[in-house]
Formats: C-alpha cells, structure tokens, sequence
C-alpha cells in the first residue's frame, strides 16, 4: 500500500468494502436492481435503521447501551401516526417531551451511577406501554408531509440513497467535527481527562442522550414515512440492528471509539443482507440463521483485514 | 457491628424486600384467601427466570461486554428438540435430557470460538449465534406442537411437599451455582477476570478455559430450562424464549450483581425473579390495562435500580 490512510479512514475501508461486496452479489444475482427503482426498493427500510444506528451510536460513544432503541422508535411511530397528523401542535410537544426524556435519562444515569443497560430495559417497559396505550392495534395514518418526504424521487439518486447520504454527513460534522462530538467522545475515552479539563461530564452525557433521542425520533418519523401506519411492535428488532449496525461500522463498545459514516454504511449492509437472501432464494426457515452467518462473515472479514493493517504497519 | 445492619449492606436485600412488598400488595387484595395460590405461581414462573439469570449472571459476572443474547434462542432450540426426540414416551426423558444438555454445550462452544477466535465482542457473538439456533429451531419445529411425555409433564406442573417442583429444580441449580461462585477456585477466577482480564492473565489464571466452562454453563442452563419450560406450557413454542432475554438481564442486575463485572451473588437473583414476576401478577389482579402494566413495570425496574445503585455508590 502507498496510500496511507489515517486510522479513522481505515476504520472506515472494512465496513465500505464489505457493503461493496454484498452489493455486487446482489447485482451479479438480479441485474434488474441497478437502476433506480430497484436501489430504491433495496435501501429503502434502510432510512430508519440508520438513523437509529446513528442514535445507539451516540449512546455508544459515552460507554453506554441503550436497550431501548426498538420500543422508543415503536412509540415515536405511534406518536407520528397519531398526534403527528391529527394534532400537530400536540405531537410536536410529544415528540419534544421524549427527546427531553431522553436527555434527562442520560444525567439521571451520570448522576446517580446507575448502568445504562437496566435503565434503558426499564424505559423499554415504558415506551412499549405508552405505544399500546396510543395504538393498542396496528393503525393510524402517516402526515402528508412525512409520505412525501419519503416517497420524493430526486433527481440522478434515488430517496434512500440521498438520504443514507445527508444523514452520514450530518451525524458526521455532528459527532466528529464539533467540540459538543469530540466533548462526546473524550467522556468515551475518558471522563477524568475531560472533567479535568473543566468540561461538565453532566452536561455532554445529556447532550449525548438528547441527541440520540433526535435521531431516534426522526428514524420513528421516517419509518412512518415508509409503512404509512405504525403499531407498538413495529420496530422492535431496531434494538438488535441498530447495536450490530453500529459495530459492523467498526464502532467499538468502549473507549469512545465511533464512525458515523460507518455505522450508515453498516445499516445499509445489514439492509441489503435481508435482500440479498431473498434473491438466493434461501428457505424461509434460514434466512435469519444466514443473517448471522453474514453478521459473522463480516466481522471475520474485518478481523482479516485487521492484521493485515498490522503487519504492513509493523514493517 | 449489629448483624442486622450488615444484613441491609448486603446487595441482594434490596430485591427481596422489593418483592416481599409487591407479594404483600397482591395478596392483600383478597385480603389473604389467594396467598398460598399467588406463591406457588410467582415460585413456578420465577423459577425460569432463576434458571437462565444464574446462567447470564456468571457470563455478566466475566466483565463488561459480557452478556449472552443467545438465550432465548438455545431455550427455544433445545425444547423443540427435546420434545421432538422423546415424542411423548416416558422412556425417553432421560435421553431427552441428555441431547439438551448436549445443544447447550454445542451452542455454548460455538459462541465462545466465535469471541475468542474471531475476536468479536460477546454480544454481537452471541447475537448472531442466537440468529443461527433460532433458524435451526424454526427448521426443526415446522409449527408443529409435540406434547410432552405424562410423567414429564405430571413433574413440572406438580408440587411436593407445597412447593413446586421446578422451583425446586432451580433451588438445586442454584446450590450448586453458589457452590460454584463462592467456594470454588473456579469462581475465584471468574470474579478476577471480570474485575480486571489483563490482572487474571498476569496472575496466571487459565482466562480462556474460564470463559468457555462460563459460556458453556450459561448455554446449558438456558437449554435446561427451555426443556422445562417446553414441558411445563404443554409443548415448545417458537415464541417461548423471547422474553427471557430481557428478564434474564434484569433478574441478574436488580439482584445485585454488578453490571461492570466481577462482582456477584446468587440469593439476588431470586428476589428479582420473584419480584419480576409479582410486579406483573400485582398489577393483573388491580386490574390494570396491558399499556400501563408495562409503564409500571418500567417505572418499578427503574426505581427499584435507583435505590440500590445509589446506596451502591454512597459506599465507595
């Protein structure tokens, strides 16, 4: 290798190539997906899965886990579906008390010492219980506004794609490119340094958890968006998704260390994962089990190319 | 000091104060003619929870990063396998129990080559594994519902001497599971490595066996009480495990256990599988709907975590 890439962009090679990989596969299996309509079709559900990626990234770079993510973008369909549409003021307020919520959530935790993990498992209780109270059966209608915002067609790149695009960039000046992302990040790595260096570890812990809620409720708004009604169960997977998105975009669980762009890229793969099974053909029965070994695959290939790294820096 | 000061400094009181409450407020709703009724159910349906949380407690106790999302799934897997295998002889329990106890030690192995060789962080390990069994139990399962075998069944959903059987089933595991922890080297080394990895290895303690014999307990204890579970509830459901894995997590940190690894007690989890279960039979007989039971339940999980973890931290 000439090229030398910082550690950051490196961080980032694994996760861009493995998506290159799948959707290669996917075109060399059903070359009718390259165009338009087919990228649109393929990344799609990708919108909300990585704008909760981005959200239990955030939750990730203060050493934390939110357990949460699924429920509370559950409740925020609901909300959208409901309020949203019928009452705007009202759902603004919602949506507004939630973020808040979550913000108080992250001092609450810094305060009092508690593990991120059973609180947020708590507040899964919470949010799922607010969903049934709001819907207790799948229903409701999507905003205008939200459906258009969806189903736009851009010119040259479809929806998902530009939006995958805007949101990566944003999450990007956000997290990496501010002083609030490096604050973020520093408390990550290390909340001592930051304190002695007289930033509010509170402060940037609230920050943390109230930008994720943002993200989570924008990923709740966009899945409206896309389904066009919502229930109290509609997202209950993005828990799991939105952790493995965040470490398949080389993310790590402690230390601070996070990608924004690579936790959109690992959404979309996890994404497109789904597809690519169905375009194999695979049982039913084993599509989630070849969902893990995908989940596998990529992480050994990152392994791989891991020590490759090394070796070329140890020369 | 008064021994029952140093009672209230222990971590697992906590929980069983909480739930001996929640018992009192439930049953003083009949004014104490449900009593005997409400604690064989909340001793049968805890003991699940006892099973598989002692499990995800020893893989908690190795450290941050440590928790087995492939419990619901092995749960699963191994009750339909097991009832599919005996298909409703009484001959065939005891091969029925070996195969899961097999499955266990199989998906336990698994998990831990998946961290160790391909160096992935246990939940995300385990959490493609659990993709894997699950596909393997739906494979397997075809919705079909095979009953268990009559003696089996007769077994699990029976009391002796008041106190039902699976509850003393897990009374058992749970002897041996503090046997483990507390008066063994092996439980040593786990509380060592969950305190500091770098520490135990220096120190010479055989990290990677440690590890493995704890993933492989904590799989076969989940294969153990899908099996139980399977023949309690009349059949495996593909569903059955799904809330296990929350609870396993939560029983494990209301009692006590620190979430940080390294430090660990078996009595907690009891009181927070108790509690688990009262709080939601609580709120059934006031006659609460489904969407404020599960507030409550959020909001009681969270206050109950905020006493302990504040008195926690007044310690240090």
């Amino acid at each position: 290798m000439t090229l030398r890439l910082s550690s950051d962009a490196m961080r980032l090679v694994i996760p861009a190539l493995s998506l290159t990989l799948l959707l290669a596969a996917v075109f060399w299996l059903q070359p009718r997906a390259m165009s338009y309509v087919g990228l649109n079709l393929l990344f799609n559900l990708a919108v909300p899965i990585a704008l909760a990626t981005i959200a239990q990234m955030l939750v990730m770079a203060v050493n934390d886990l939110d357990l949460s993510m699924g429920t509370f973008v559950s409740f925020i369909a609901c909300v959208t579906a409901t309020f949203l549409r019928d009452a705007p003021v009202t759902g603004v307020l919602i949506l507004v008390g939630a973020i808040a919520t979550y913000a108080g959530l992250g001092v609450v935790i810094h305060l009092r010492n508690l593990p991120s993990i059973v609180v947020t498992l708590g507040m899964s209780f919470v949010w799922g219980g607010l969903g049934v109270l709001l819907l207790p059966a799948p229903g409701g209608q999507s905003p205008d506004w939200v459906r258009w915002l969806m189903t736009v067609k851009p010119p040259l790149a479809p929806m998902a794609i530009v939006a995958s695009i805007i949101i990566a960039v944003v999450a990007h000046l956000v997290v990496m490119r501010s002083s609030l992302g490096v604050l973020i990040r520093g408390i990550g790595g290390n909340p001592r340094s930051v304190e002695r260096a007289g930033w509010s570890i509170v402060a940037a812990r609230g920050a943390a958890y109230g930008l994720a809620g943002v993200f989570a409720v924008l990923a709740g708004i966009a899945l409206v968006g896309l389904t066009t009604s919502a229930d109290a169960n509609i997202a209950l997977r993005y828990t799991l998704l939105s952790i493995a998105g965040v470490i398949l975009g080389g993310g790590e669980f402690i230390g601070g260390r996070v990608s924004p762009i690579g936790a959109v890229i690992g959404a979309l793969t996890l994404t497109l994962a789904g597809s690519f099974l169905s375009f194999l053909r695979i049982s039913a029965d084993w599509q989630i089990g070849a969902q893990g070994a995908i989940l596998i695959i990529v992480l050994a290939f990152r392994l791989m190319l891991n020590r490759v790294e090394k070796r070329e820096k140890g020369r | 000091m008064n021994p029952f000061l140093r009672l209230f400094e222990t971590p697992w009181i906590w929980s069983w104060l909480a739930s001996f409450i929640v018992w009192f407020l439930t049953i003083m709703v009949t004014l104490g003619a449900s009593t005997i009724g409400v604690s064989q159910a909340a001793l049968t349906f805890a003991a699940f929870s006892v099973i598989v949380g002692l499990g995800q407690m020893f893989v908690i106790t190795l450290g941050p990063g440590n928790i087995d999302l492939s419990v619901p799934a092995t749960m699963t897997f191994a009750g339909t396998v097991a009832l599919k295998l005996m298909n409703v002889e009484n001959g065939m329990i005891l091969p029925g129990l070996l195969v899961t106890i097999a499955i266990g030690l199989v998906v336990g192995l698994c998990n831990y080559s998946l961290i160790k060789a391909l160096r992935i962080p246990p939940i995300i390990a385990t959490l493609s594994m659990s993709f894997i069994v699950q596909s393997a139990a739906i494979w397997t399962n075809r919705g079909l519902r095979i009953k268990p075998p009559s003696a089996l069944a007769d077994f699990t959903t029976s009391n002796t001497l008041g106190a039902p059987n699976v509850a003393i089933v897990a009374l058992l595991i749970s002897i041996l599971a503090w046997f483990l922890l507390e008066k063994t080297i092996y439980g040593r080394w786990i509380s060592a490595i969950g305190q500091s990895m770098p520490a135990a290895r220096m120190a010479g303690i055989p990290v990677d066996g440690a590890r493995l014999a704890t993933y492989l307990f904590c799989a076969v204890l989940a294969s153990v009480a899908g099996y139980l579970l399977a023949c309690f509830s009349g059949g495996a459901a593909l569903n059955m495990g799904s809330e296990y894995l929350l609870m396993s997590i939560a029983v494990v940190v209301i009692g006590g256990t620190a979430v940080a690894g390294g430090d660990s007690n078996v009595p907690g989890i009891w009181g927070a599988s108790l509690f688990m279960f009262l709080v939601v039979s609580m709120l059934n007989t006031y006659g609460l709907g489904a969407g404020i039971r599960l507030i409550m339940t959020g909001l009681i999980i969270i206050s109950v975590i905020m006493l302990a973890g504040g008195r926690r931290a007044s310690i240090r």
